[in-house]
């Protein structure tokens, strides 16, 4: 079931909470919402299961406006981040309700509901707690509880809010690859809502990146990953360090560095901010007359890279560089050294507002 | 030695003051609770037992046992599902004046009882305003009782149950709306057995009061033999006839009444409770 959401605008009070929304998505995407708390990932994730009603815009399930369908007509699972366990029921009661709810005449029969909620239980491998209460549960399994619940009534889209925000970190990562692979399997259209970006490109297809209500921009993880198109998305994705600066002649240049910045060729005196990630930071022990001067002060050794923290000599502002082990073994490095440092790949924007 | 050590450890909590609570609130417990209604015991059992059997088995007795017991038991049960369905609306909807019904829900508990039950005998006697344009009779018969012991009991269950409902997650209705259940159907199968354990203490807080109540129901009732006289109005009249032995077995039997009916829900409560906590 493809999904298209069309200018959606939600507020609370004089709150904006989501600003004209647009976003297509496709039969079978897994789509992350991903973005820092308030920024309306949630709003638009309970818009589109029907929990709450935006103030304008459409919701289309394939062809069909759902805009005004009731939660219970629309046919969607949803997974809470604190799993919203009926307490007073066993698991398997937990993951037979929607069946048995169904009025009489679409209701399946009760062996039935027996076989699909036994295969649902081996699906989210549970087979021994069929009959323990949710408070007997661990965390991670109240989620695949929570999970098998949504999918017994075939949902045609998956919604699924923070879902492993509330586990711990090894469950979560376990998880999310089953979430993965659960969806490769069945191909049903699932949306999540995260604000760990790691989680976010681990899973999605896609990614949603949302801030202050509106969507700032959407892509493949590698997409939002290597082009963000914003200094917001270069911030939320992943580690950045910043280069400011004064355009001219396509580039940016402060005090004796320069960088080339050749989609600015028009900007004249310009105020701007170059963004690098740290394994876009090239190190040298040669002074070169492009480079600038800095000083190791924290080395991270700890994986297959070696995580540093520089301070610059001219500005004192702290660089983070990652590196190579056979790099860094290379370059001899120990804290305290001074070492020229040089931007790969650098993405200027010029600041709205300065204080960023 | 190393035994009395032993023994030492495991009183060192992270609580201090374990000894001296438990002292504390069994020596309390003692003297206002376990005294007073041994007590109802000894003096019973100083009698013999053919004219305490006598005493307790008297028709008169037995049929304000009944009244008092059916009355109380129909109080609470009437308590419940308006309870549940107040302390519901003072949760979940906002109107105007929702204080002031919340502050007047507890009106019962601070109202002497015996002006609750002039004021309700005034208003339901055969002329009085609302007695007028009722075709039965209800002050004067146990319909009076049941409405009596109703008023006298209405916090219990407002009270016990209101917290439970604030406290709900809203995520599980949520929950059960997306997989595909009417309102009727989420409050039967999910909110109900959340309020159950709660509704059930509520409901043996009002009974156990109700059983007890003599100030509003005296007005009220008429207080006719084998009709309208409810079990603690006789223990009283035993006394005003300085019977203490006859007062004291009656109420031996009400004592062992209350703490079955008490004990079994209880249980029920603990049975429900076990499950989920």
């Amino acid at each position: 079931m493809s999904i298209q959401i069309r200018n959606i605008s939600k507020s609370f009070g004089t709150f904006r909470a989501l600003d004209q929304i647009n976003i297509d998505i496709q039969t079978g995407e897994l789509i992350a919402l991903l973005g820092p708390s308030g920024s309306g990932k949630t709003s638009l994730l309970r818009i589109i299961a029907g929990l709450e009603a935006a103030n304008q815009g459409a919701i289309l399930f394939g062809d069909e406006d759902i805009t005004h369908v009731s939660t219970k007509e629309r046919k969607v699972g949803f997974v809470f981040q604190h799993y919203a366990l009926f307490r007073h029921m066993t698991v398997f009661d937990n993951i037979a309700y929607g069946l048995r709810v169904r009025p009489r005449k679409s209701r399946p029969s009760k062996p039935e509901i027996e076989k699909k909620v036994k295969e649902l239980i081996k699906l989210v491998k549970l087979e021994a707690f069929s009959n323990r209460y949710p408070s007997h549960l661990s965390g991670g399994q109240r989620q695949r509880v929570a999970l098998a619940r949504a999918l017994a009534v075939e949902p045609k889209v998956l919604l699924l809010d923070e879902p492993f925000g509330a586990l711990d970190a090894k469950v979560r990562k376990d998880l999310r690859r089953w979430l993965r692979k659960l969806h490769n399997d069945y191909q049903i259209t699932s949306i999540f809502v995260t604000h760990d970006q790691e989680e976010a490109l681990d899973v999605a297809d896609r990614i949603v990146v949302m801030n202050e209500g509106k969507v700032e921009q959407i892509g493949t993880p590698e997409e939002v990953y290597d082009y963000p198109n914003s200094p917001f998305v270069y911030h939320f994705l992943g580690n950045v360090n910043l280069f400011k600066g004064r355009l001219h002649n396509g580039k940016l240049r402060q005090g004796h560095f320069e960088v080339d910045a050749p989609e600015f060729l028009g900007a004249e005196n310009t105020e701007a901010v170059g963004y690098v990630r740290p394994h876009d930071i090239n190190i040298e022990r040669e002074k070169s007359p492009d480079a600038v001067a800095a000083t190791v002060i924290y080395i991270h050794m700890i994986g297959a890279v070696v995580q540093l923290e520089l301070i610059r000599t001219d500005t004192g502002d702290v660089l983070e560089a990652e590196l190579t082990k056979e790099h860094f073994r290379s370059l001899n490095l120990i804290t305290g050294v001074e070492v020229y440092v040089k931007p790969k790949q650098l993405k200027v924007f010029i600041p709205e507002d300065y204080s960023i | 030695m190393a035994r009395l050590q032993s023994m030492k450890m495991k009183r060192v909590g992270v609580l201090p003051g374990f000894g001296l609570s438990l002292g504390f609130t069994m020596f309390y417990i003692s003297l206002l609770v376990i005294l007073p209604l041994s007590m109802v015991f000894i003096n019973t059992v100083s009698v013999e037992w053919a004219k305490i059997w006598q005493t307790i088995s008297d028709p008169r007795v037995m049929a304000s046992y009944k009244l008092s017991i059916g009355a109380s038991l129909t109080a609470a049960c009437i308590n419940v599902v308006f309870g549940v369905l107040i302390a519901w609306m003072l949760v979940r909807y906002r109107f105007p004046g929702a204080r002031i019904v919340d502050g007047l829900v507890d009106l019962p508990f601070a109202l002497p009882t015996a002006i609750a039950g002039i004021a309700l005998t005034t208003l339901y006697t055969k002329n009085g305003w609302l007695g007028q344009f009722l075709s039965f009779k209800v002050a004067f018969t146990p319909l009076g009782i049941i409405m009596a012991l109703t008023f006298i009991g209405l916090p219990f269950v407002v009270r016990t149950v209101q917290p439970v409902l604030q406290n709900l997650d809203q995520e599980m209705e949520e929950a059960s709306a997306s997989l595909g259940a009417n309102r009727l159907q989420t409050f039967v199968k999910v909110i109900f057995p959340e309020l159950l354990p709660a509704a059930l203490t509520g409901f043996a807080l009002a009974f156990a009061r109700a059983l007890g109540e003599y100030g509003s129901v005296v007005f009220i009732a008429g207080n006719m033999p084998m009709r309208t006289e409810i079990t603690p109005l006789l223990i009283m009249t035993k006394l005003e006839q300085y019977d203490y032995a006859g007062a004291t077995a009656i109420a031996a039997v009400m004592l062992i009444f209350s703490f079955i009916l008490l004990l079994i829900i209880n249980l029920l409560q603990w049975r429900t409770n076990r499950k989920f906590i």
